[in-house]
């Protein structure tokens, strides 16, 4: 049977044809949907976990019982995870370990376009990538069964346009697995990463990782198609098929298992065509090593080192150098007003940054989730973000830098338990004083509203213990709590002043849930004409359900407001930011107007 | 059939993957070969969405290049225009006449393009521009979620596929309570 897929689902199902037992991961973009689709084979078991670290160091302690285990996580998920993979390349597994990176070339959502093939070469671990959905299936088999056969972890790293892009895929059966309670094979000499033992794996797994560049040579997926010989193009990963788009004729040698590089095949085709290029997304992973070989090819120095290699970009990019005739003009695109992502109707973070947004003075250090639109107009208010967590340790540098204006960090709620933990402990240890805002929409709603330990269910539906997360923040030392309901802004308002006089650590928990996780939309509201008078407060909250109507105010000669009904799910924000009452529910009658 | 290639886009939360997967299902209940590729980045709402389908005998990368797409669908009138580029000479324009306003029309000094300039943007590349007022149909219909059905409707007449082909896969993938509504949302788009 043939299905189409998207590489994601692709991984879980191979996952699952594969005889995965325990799966684990952190959602991020593009990779969130791989623990998803395995959540629905109950043979599996599988767990969003708190973080990317502690998601791999699961993965490995179900690899070391024997079982195969899968871990996923985004590209800059791998940082977070990198501590642990480190030592299990060194310990070795039992059961299969496969790791899943979703890089993200073009950087359609993240704060970085890091290339995880360094990662392979780095931590001395094999890695297979595949170029389509079918591919990806497969290669979850092959990574499972190398990492068993050569006792190491493996890394699969897929691409945004791999993970989020569909094609055919044959589709087969799960072997059966045994579930039944195992004995762990106790190995501390191999297991005990103590210097004193882990000192004789170092020679294991250089050993290994000679040998494996032998077999890289011997393996279908790496495979030489032989076409016109004038041309010769190493390639891996999508890029393969973008190339086929532009020299339909040309020579190729795809790798499938690029790392360790299978110097001996990539002699022997360059050995065969007469001209060689080396075309693969962001660094010069392949080539380095291919010119340190002494043999002598192209491909940054023609092809670009950011974004994706798409068949326009490999067409731009060698009709510049010749290769190629140019293509035909294209017509000028016309200017068009942008369309940025916006805090949806409904959302409870609109309420913080219309506030951070009047309180000027006020330094804002954000975190990753949809809050980082905060940085954006019409709030213009976050002034840093960088990583997951980062917000409480900068502003923790803030304090101890002794900045002059005053400062919050601003983290959502799932970031809070992933990276948010250990500086806020940190502030309390060291004396700090900053404001930590803490926006706890019950769920992580960037990534596709995935389960934390702030929810009462876990992945795959089953009942959670709903963690506090005021209880945390109290456990860790601070005292000064302010609980605080997202949809009031005088309140939280008010919080945000109270927690920036304290003279000392302090926590602002805004809470509202994610309008996709609550309980719906509420009637909509509408602008009455004769009550508006064209201040544009109500502007300033960035709702996307408030236009400016075709009317203006005839003082002032600016538009009116006027509220889309299809778009507006009645939050009450506006209402409660406009000056004159001209906002209501619709049917009712206009606040403070006699009737 | 020749390789051909669709490119949807509008605003998150329309309905365009929903839609695009159907008609990367639909090439391959027609014997072809297909992919499809999405850009959807942050998954909330409100932002440009984009999905790419391309049918053929052996289709190679799945996304349409500049100038390489036969069918824009758009869900949303001014996203139409801005993939003006990646139209193939005289292609199939199918756009929704809905308007989202962006932030930087409603809070910023942009101003939402007319509709004389939309067309005209079109127009440089081909005359076969095809306006559906798919909200309102779905409305009528009782239900706006009917949208991305209205919108396959209008597209399926211009694609040598047979509408059971087009019905087989959209009734494999809505509830059996939705699938008269969705049925009639089809004919009454391959009708308009």
């Amino acid at each position: 049977m043939r299905a189409l897929l998207s590489g994601n689902e692709a991984i879980a199902r191979g996952a699952y044809e594969y005889g995965v037992q325990v799966a684990t991961g952190y959602p991020g973009t593009p990779s969130s949907e791989i623990l998803e689709n395995i959540a629905r084979y109950p043979e599996i078991y599988a767990e969003w976990s708190v973080n990317e670290k502690v998601a791999m160091d699961a993965a490995i302690g179900a690899a070391y019982a024997g079982r195969r285990a899968l871990v996923t996580m985004k590209q800059v998920g791998m940082n977070v995870a990198s501590d642990s993979f480190f030592y299990a390349v060194y310990t070795g597994v039992k059961g299969g370990l496969l790791i899943v990176t979703a890089d993200d070339p073009g950087m359609y959502s993240s704060q970085n376009e890091q290339d995880n093939r360094h990662y392979a070469r780095f931590a001395k671990m094999p890695m297979v990538e595949p170029a389509d959905s079918q591919e990806a299936k497969d290669m979850v088999g092959l990574g499972l069964e190398l990492s068993e056969a050569w006792d190491t972890p493996v890394l699969l790293r897929t691409v945004m346009r791999i993970s989020h892009s569909g094609s055919p895929v044959e589709l087969g059966q799960r072997p059966p697995r045994d579930n039944s309670p195992v004995a762990l094979e106790r190995n501390p000499h191999k297991l005990v990463s103590t210097c004193l033992w882990a000192r004789d794996r170092h020679p294991v797994v250089e050993d290994r990782l000679q040998r494996l560049a032998e077999y890289a040579c011997t393996v279908s997926v790496n495979r030489i198609e032989w076409g016109d010989r004038r041309l010769g193009i190493v390639t891996s990963g999508p890029v393969y098929h973008y190339a086929h788009e532009v020299w339909p004729d040309a020579s190729y040698l795809k790798l499938g298992l690029p790392y360790p590089l299978p110097t001996a095949l990539i002699r022997r085709f360059a050995d065969g065509v007469e001209r060689l290029l080396v075309l693969e997304e962001l660094d010069p992973f392949l080539e380095e090593q291919i010119k340190a070989l002494g043999i002598s090819c192209q491909g940054k120095a023609l092809f670009p080192l950011t974004g994706e290699l798409t068949p326009a970009v490999l067409v731009e990019s060698a009709a510049a150098a010749g290769l190629i005739a140019a293509p035909p003009p294209l017509p000028p695109p016309l200017p068009l007003p942008g369309r940025s992502p916006v805090f949806c109707p409904g959302c409870p973070h609109r309420s913080t940054f219309y506030l951070l947004n009047r309180m000027k003075n006020v330094v804002v250090a954000g975190d990753i989730g949809c809050y980082n639109l905060g940085a954006l107009p019409p709030f213009d208010a976050t002034d840093t973000m960088g990583s997951m967590g980062a917000s409480i340790g900068v502003a923790h540098g803030f304090d101890v830098a002794n900045i002059s204006d005053p400062f919050v960090a601003v983290i959502g709620d799932s970031t809070f338990f992933h990276a948010g933990i250990a500086p806020l402990l940190n502030i309390v240890h060291n004396g700090g004083k900053s404001t930590v805002v803490i926006l706890d929409n019950h769920t992580t709603a960037m990534t596709g509203h995935q389960d934390h330990p702030g929810t009462a269910v876990r992945l795959g539906g089953a009942p959670a213990t709903r963690v506090d997360i005021a209880d945390v923040v109290q456990a860790c030392g601070v005292h000064d709590v302010h609980r605080v309901n997202a949809f009031e802004i005088k309140a939280v308002r008010r919080a945000l002043k109270d927690a920036l006089a304290f003279d000392g650590p302090s926590v602002v928990l805004v809470e509202g849930p994610c309008f996709f996780v609550g309980p719906g939309p509420a009637g909509a509201y509408e602008v009455d004409p004769a009550a508006c008078v064209a201040c544009g407060v109500c502007f300033r909250l960035g709702c996307p359900a408030i236009v400016r109507s075709d009317e203006v105010y005839p003082a002032n000669g600016k538009p009116q407001a006027f509220i889309d009904p299809v778009l507006c799910v009645g939050c009450d924000m506006c209402a409660q930011v406009c000056g004159p009452g001209a906002i209501h529910p619709v049917d009712e009658p206009v606040s403070g107007v006699e009737q | 059939m020749n390789d051909t290639n669709f490119l949807f886009v509008g605003v998150g939360g329309q309905g365009i993957l929903t839609a695009s997967d159907i008609v990367a299902e639909v090439g391959l209940a027609a014997g072809l070969d297909a992919k499809k590729s999405e850009i959807h980045g942050f998954s909330q709402r409100g932002g440009v969405v984009e999905s790419h389908v391309r049918w053929g005998q052996r289709v190679g990368a799945p996304v349409a290049e500049l100038g390489t797409v036969d069918f824009l669908v758009s869900f949303e009138l001014l996203e139409s225009a801005r993939f003006v580029e990646h139209l193939r000479p005289n292609a199939v324009v199918i756009t929704n006449t809905q308007r989202i306003i962006p932030m930087s029309v409603s809070s910023g000094g942009y101003a939402y393009p007319a509709d004389g300039d939309i067309e005209k943007a079109l127009r440089s590349r081909t005359d076969q521009i095809y306006r559906i007022d798919a909200l309102a149909v779905a409305q009528e219909l009782g239900n706006p979620r009917l949208v991305n059905t209205v919108v396959l409707g209008a597209l399926s007449w211009h694609v040598p596929v047979d509408a059971a082909v087009w019905l087989d896969v959209i009734s494999r993938r809505v509830p059996p309570r939705h699938l008269n509504a969705n049925r009639q949302a089809f004919d009454t788009g391959r009708s308009s």
